[in-house]
């Protein structure tokens, strides 16, 4: 159960980037899930090199995931703002392809892991592992400053303020156009920072970030388009859930489950779905 | 999102379909005659004459076995351009009906022991109620959101049928030599199920050019421009979409059944491979969504690409991130497809080639 709460925050933590991207700019990023497997592959490969504390590579990791970012948005993403979202659905889903593609063919899909413990501790019966505590409080650390910077500072303003209204944004003097890369950028930073911690506490291929994906989806539709601490709370509630499940059924049923509250979320609460549609 | 127009990626399938609309401009031949006047249809008969007929010369087996793969993925264009490039809305998990199909087809031929055809029929009817069930539940959902819950039916079927005792859960199941039997031996039922699966081909193309000339396809089309206009002009929305989604799930649960049978073996993650479900997807964008031909052209000359790519030494680990940079291609910069190309080139071919 407690393990379940403390992985449901890097849910959280995968979530916001999701829900960052989509909600700024109405584009539903399918290149989530091969991102957050690069950033496992990203601590992967760094850690290997460097041998220095996991935690610390993060500031690496989120640096490059900007820098991606930034050129995904260019090279793929610009060009379909503003068309149906089909264009942007399939453009994303593409730069996953060649991801997975290119990932496959450098690591195959052969599991590797991140040699890295932190010590836990034990409270009565219970025994903190050190990995998810850990990972838990980077991913919370991660979401506050997320939440400061959109609020607190200029650029953040900004990009909130081209989430809630393009055209008067624009007239305000602010250039839609940064603002929504660095918005993607810093959704593709997260993904990133999220594999990196998901790789510390358990195995991963170049495949794994498709159930991550998935979790991000019914965590953003859970939490709604909105402040990234309503994400991380609905990341907890995920990981509790998956918690409390997983001693009665088996870990194989779980994406049935977690489909079915993907969809039930939306058939039942869908304000903000139909909102535009039956205008 | 559907305020605008939904699909600005099929830019020449738009002007096609008004102009489907303004009654007289409709060539009086297709009218009179139905589609058995349209030259598509014969195209596709002439098509599958030669699939089968090429082959069947010199009993050129190794040649069959590479057709086969071009007609599955024809079919699978064809039937995924039904909901893609018709109706506007993406289904990622196509795939699932495919493999189903294949799971409750060998479930009655081998288990139970039906007639092949009859057990292909039974897996196509069976898939398309589910189908239906699945629609009437997501379906509800639009546009991004509908291909999201897409992604989920994939996931959700895969999970299901590892678990699911009766297909073997995640060993699979096998189909006995002697299950080949009734169709005369293993090399005539290679053979007869070949035939079967060309004859599903075209039934694929004819299906697609019949919706596409009738007034339910209309009815698809304003769904896909404009789901809340079409909605206001009396388009009964949920019932065309849950029944053109069911419908798209019919042929390739035959094809399915058809063939897991050829290849005797079937396992979760062969029957719901997510990778072919994509690619589905790329051959559609690739040939032109929205036209019968496009979808046809896009899935064979994907797959003979992707086998070309697949036993080239050097390439073969490269066939995701070349299929990944042509889709990204094609929707960046010909939205329309070769079709859609060929229609900038030539203009008055809309009027032939659908």
């Amino acid at each position: 159960m407690i393990d379940g709460l403390l992985i449901g925050s890097v849910y959280g933590l995968a979530a916001m980037g999701l829900s960052l991207i989509w909600g700024v700019m109405d584009v539903i990023n399918l290149t989530h899930g091969a991102v957050i497997a690069l950033g496992m592959f990203g601590m992967y490969i760094l850690f290997t090199a460097l041998h220095v504390n996991a935690y610390l590579l993060l500031l690496p990791i989120i640096a490059m995931g900007l820098v991606f970012g930034t050129l995904v948005y260019w090279t793929s993403v610009h060009w379909v703002i503003g068309r149906p979202q089909l264009s942007s659905l399939l453009s994303t889903f593409a730069v996953n392809m060649i991801i997975i593609g290119a990932g496959t063919a450098i690591w195959s899909t052969s599991p590797y892991n991140v040699n890295f413990s932190v010590p836990g501790f034990t409270v009565g019966l219970y025994t903190f592992t050190g990995n998810h505590m850990a990972a838990a409080a980077a991913a919370v650390i991660i979401a506050l400053a997320l939440e400061l910077f959109l609020y607190r500072t200029r650029p953040g303003k900004a990009i909130r303020a081209v989430a809630d209204n393009r055209e008067a944004a624009e007239l305000m003097g602010i250039s839609s156009t940064t603002v929504l890369a660095l918005a993607f950028a810093i959704g593709i930073a997260l993904a990133a920072a999220s594999g990196a911690l998901v790789s510390t506490l358990f195995p991963f291929t170049i495949l794994s970030g498709g159930a991550y994906q998935l979790k991000s989806f019914v965590v953003t539709v859970l939490a709604g388009l909105g402040r990234p601490l309503g994400a991380l709370a609905a990341g907890l509630l995920l990981g509790l859930l998956e918690g409390a499940v997983t001693p009665f059924i088996a870990v194989s049923w779980i994406p049935l489950i977690e489909f079915g509250l993907f969809v039930i979320v939306l058939v039942v609460f869908p304000k903000g779905i139909f909102a535009k549609a039956t205008a | 999102m559907s305020s605008q127009p939904s699909t600005d990626a099929a830019a020449p399938a738009r002007k096609s379909a008004p102009s489907a609309s303004r009654g007289p401009s409709v060539p009086p031949a297709s009218r009179r005659g139905g589609i058995l006047l349209h030259p598509v249809f014969w195209l596709t008969l002439v098509f599958a004459g030669l699939m089968i007929a090429v082959p069947l010369h010199g009993n050129n087996v190794a040649l069959r076995e590479d057709l086969v793969l071009v007609a599955v993925a024809i079919i699978l264009a064809s039937n995924l351009n039904l909901m893609i490039g018709y109706t506007g809305y993406v289904n990622f998990g196509h795939i699932v009906f495919y493999g189903l199909g294949g799971y409750v087809g060998l479930y009655l031929a081998t288990v139970r022991h039906w007639n092949l055809v009859l057990a292909a029929l039974a897996a196509g009817v069976s898939v398309s109620l589910l189908a239906l069930l699945f629609g009437v539940g997501i379906l509800r959902l639009r546009g991004a959101y509908f291909a999201l819950a897409t992604i989920g039916v994939l996931v959700a079927v895969h999970s299901f049928v590892s678990n699911f005792d009766p297909f073997g859960r995640s060993e699979g199941m096998y189909v006995s030599f002697d299950s080949y039997a009734p169709l005369g031996g293993p090399m005539r039922a290679l053979w007869i199920t070949y035939f079967l699966v060309i004859a599903v081909m075209a039934l694929s193309m004819i299906l697609s050019l019949a919706i596409k000339k009738s007034k339910f396809g209309l009815g698809l089309f304003a769904i896909r421009e404009d789901e809340g206009a079409a909605v206001v002009l009396g388009i009964n929305a949920r019932v065309f979409k849950a029944v053109i989604y069911s419908l798209s799930a019919f042929l390739p649960a035959v094809a399915g059944a058809l063939m897991f049978y050829k290849n005797g073996m079937i396992d979760p993650s062969i029957a719901f491979e997510y990778m072919l479900s994509l690619e589905g997807i790329v051959m559609l964008m690739l040939g032109g969504q929205g036209t019968v031909v496009g979808a046809a052209l896009g899935g064979g000359l994907y797959e003979r690409l992707r086998s070309y790519l697949l036993t080239s030494p050097r390439l073969s680990n490269f066939h995701l991130v070349i299929a990944g940079g042509l889709l990204l291609l094609v929707v960046l910069f010909a939205p329309g497809g070769l079709i859609g190309w060929l229609y900038r080139l030539a203009p008055r071919a809309q009027r032939v080639i659908e």
